[in-house]
């Protein structure tokens, strides 16, 4: 299962790369997005999947889950969610004031 | 009593949130964020104080015991930074209140800085990995909005290659943690420390700290230094200031407490791979403050080869060099905002940042002119300004450990530094002045304090180095033994 998850994380680092990479600013914001996707299920399957029932008292099982991958992919999410909502308005804005939405065209010009 | 620890960082955050409410008034939000800034840097100092004559003291929260929960640690390292960024950042505001627009200071300038700070401080103390990258995004998403507030184009464009970078590399700081976790399965620093040091640092183990390496560079600007001249020239020169004197410290503290405390067995090949990136950080700074004519970008290359310097000290890595870098980085925060807000005041007179605008504002305004005669001096390392106690020491550990070639370079690129800078004194302090008496633009009142208390701190470290010695070498002693701060830590309960 474990090998499964990280086949996908590849395939999703894949994408998002391929995204990142491209001129378009908004091509580049999914992008993050499903990089950080990706990382989250890294994190998951770090902490081995499924082993046990839910890491709670009275719960009487021998084996419980890792419940701190869980935590962390929770305040990772959360922070990835700010960030992104952070960086569309950012393109928006820009788009607004620049003209343009190709990264290419914002190098910017030497007589500043 | 360890409950003190929390509030260098959550004291800016409570502040911070009450600001907001207190939009429209943007005297009051700056005179109430300069004593918050004030009492968090009292507090500082009180808890350096405390750590210096008790040892390392921790705030477990929520009583979680480590290595379980996450807890504050405050060693002297980390509060030696803790009140120097506080002080830093109360000047640099109370600069703010003087010379930025209305318009600025009423978009939430003030709330920003202060979450800005609270990351800082929350990154210098914390004690557990995740906790530090929580910290970190604190900061950096409080940086973004920073970059952005003053709306021009140029910051605009800049501010998507400012985030898109740090995008990436949060990026890999998850990666890098996620792997750690799945080797050590921990996360609180002491410990990792403890179980690397059991297990020894395998191969697997140096490759993960090399992509911290490469997470932190990024933030400090080591090497990996291309973002920063753009995204530091842009903004508000406060904001610079800030920027300058702060952002990039935290990714050079974390560099220093991950490969002193946790990675620190392997050093022919993590410490080498420092050492080349310093070197190469030195040499491309050293180009960039020489190339450009617009003393913005100068400055920006000056924080980078500041870098480069510091990161010669973990190279090195004898103790004498680790206190060279802990005296050159409280140095360099204090010195990189003066240099940014002298900067700062000679663009807002002569209305340009190009040198070539700028000529004999010496006859002007003296008292700026000598200001930034003073910043240069501390900066190339001139005794008894503040730069020359941390140059000397690094300089004569790379002797003792015979690493000539960065001494070789750590010492060019002070020539360098002050090449660029008597450049600029020289094109814009002296020559023809262009600009009559009667048509000088004149100093806001006031507008010059900030710069002068910067320039009486720099020069009191450089003459009260006697006194600092012992929270150096304490902070140093520390860095060095890492048992100290993994006993602290995971000891007995105080």
């Amino acid at each position: 299962m474990e090998s499964l998850i990280i086949v996908l994380v590849g395939v999703l680092t894949t994408v998002a790369i391929y995204l990142v990479l491209s001129k378009n600013v908004v091509r580049v914001i999914l992008g993050t997005a499903i990089l950080s996707h990706a990382v989250h299920l890294l994190i998951l399957s770090m902490g081995d999947l499924k082993v046990g029932t839910v890491p709670l008292l009275g719960e009487e099982a021998t084996t419980y889950v890792d419940a701190l991958p869980q935590a962390l992919i929770l305040t990772a999410i959360v922070i990835s969610f700010a960030v992104t909502a952070f960086v569309l308005v950012l393109a928006y804005r820009a788009y607004q004031e620049l003209g343009t939405d190709d990264l290419g065209a914002m190098r910017g010009s030497q007589d500043e | 009593m360890n409950s003190i620890l929390v509030f260098p960082m959550l004291l800016p955050i409570i502040v911070g949130v009450l600001l907001i409410f207190l939009r429209t008034y943007g005297r009051l939000q700056a005179w109430v964020s300069i004593v918050a800034m004030s009492i968090t840097a009292g507090m500082s100092g009180y808890l350096l104080h405390v750590v210096q004559t008790e040892g390392i003291i921790r705030l477990d929260f929520g009583g979680w015991e480590p290595p379980f929960g996450i807890l504050f640690v405050a060693d002297s390292f980390s509060m030696l930074l803790v009140l120097t960024s506080s002080i830093i950042t109360a000047i640099c505001l109370s600069y703010a209140l003087i010379s930025t627009s209305k318009e600025l200071q009423t978009m939430y300038f003030y709330p920003t800085v202060l979450f800005l700070i609270a990351g800082v401080n929350g990154s210098f103390l914390t004690g557990d990995m995740f906790n530090l990258f929580v910290c970190f995004e604190v900061m950096l998403l409080s940086s973004y909005v920073l970059l952005t507030l003053g709306n021009s184009k140029r910051q605009l464009r800049e501010a998507i290659k400012y985030v898109s970078i740090n995008i990436v590399s949060s990026w890999f700081f998850l990666v890098a943690l996620a792997f750690l976790y799945g080797t050590l399965g921990t996360l609180n620093m002491a410990h990792l420390a403890e179980r690397v040091a059991e297990v020894g640092q395998t191969p697997l183990l140096t490759t993960i700290s090399i992509v911290f390496l490469i997470v932190f560079s990024l933030k400090a600007g080591l090497l990996l230094y291309f973002w920063l001249p753009g995204s530091y020239s842009s903004p508000p020169i406060v904001t610079s200031a800030l920027f300058g004197a702060l952002l990039t410290k935290v990714g050079i503290y974390a560099l220093f407490r991950v490969f002193s405390l946790i990675f620190y067995h392997q050093p022919e090949i993590t410490h080498t791979i420092i050492g080349i990136m310093a070197v190469l950080t030195l040499i491309g700074g050293s180009l960039g403050a020489i190339a450009f004519n617009d003393i913005r970008s100068i400055a920006a290359y000056n924080v980078v080869i500041a870098v480069g310097f510091m990161l010669v000290g973990l190279a090195i890595a004898t103790p004498s060099a680790i206190e060279g870098s802990i005296y050159y980085l409280i140095h360099d925060m204090v010195a990189k905002a003066l240099l940014f807000l002298v900067i700062g005041t000679m663009i807002t007179l002569s209305g340009t940042s190009k040198m070539a605008g700028m000529s004999g504002l010496m006859k002007n305004y003296p008292l700026l002119g000598w200001s930034f005669f003073i910043t240069m001096l501390s900066l190339a390392g001139i005794p008894p300004l503040s730069g020359f106690i941390g140059k000397i020491l690094i300089s004569s550990a790379a002797i003792d450990s015979g690493s000539y070639v960065l001494l070789a370079f750590a010492l060019l690129s002070s020539m360098f530094v002050l090449y660029s800078l008597l450049r600029i004194f020289k094109n814009c302090f002296w020559g023809e002045t262009i600009v009559s008496k009667e048509e000088q633009l004149p100093l806001r009142r006031g507008v010059l304090v900030p710069c002068l208390v910067l320039v009486s701190l720099t020069i009191a470290i450089g003459l009260g180095t006697e006194s600092m010695a012992p929270y150096i070498v304490n902070a140093a002693d520390t860095l060095v033994n890492p048992d100290i701060y993994i006993n602290a830590v995971l000891g007995k309960t105080q």
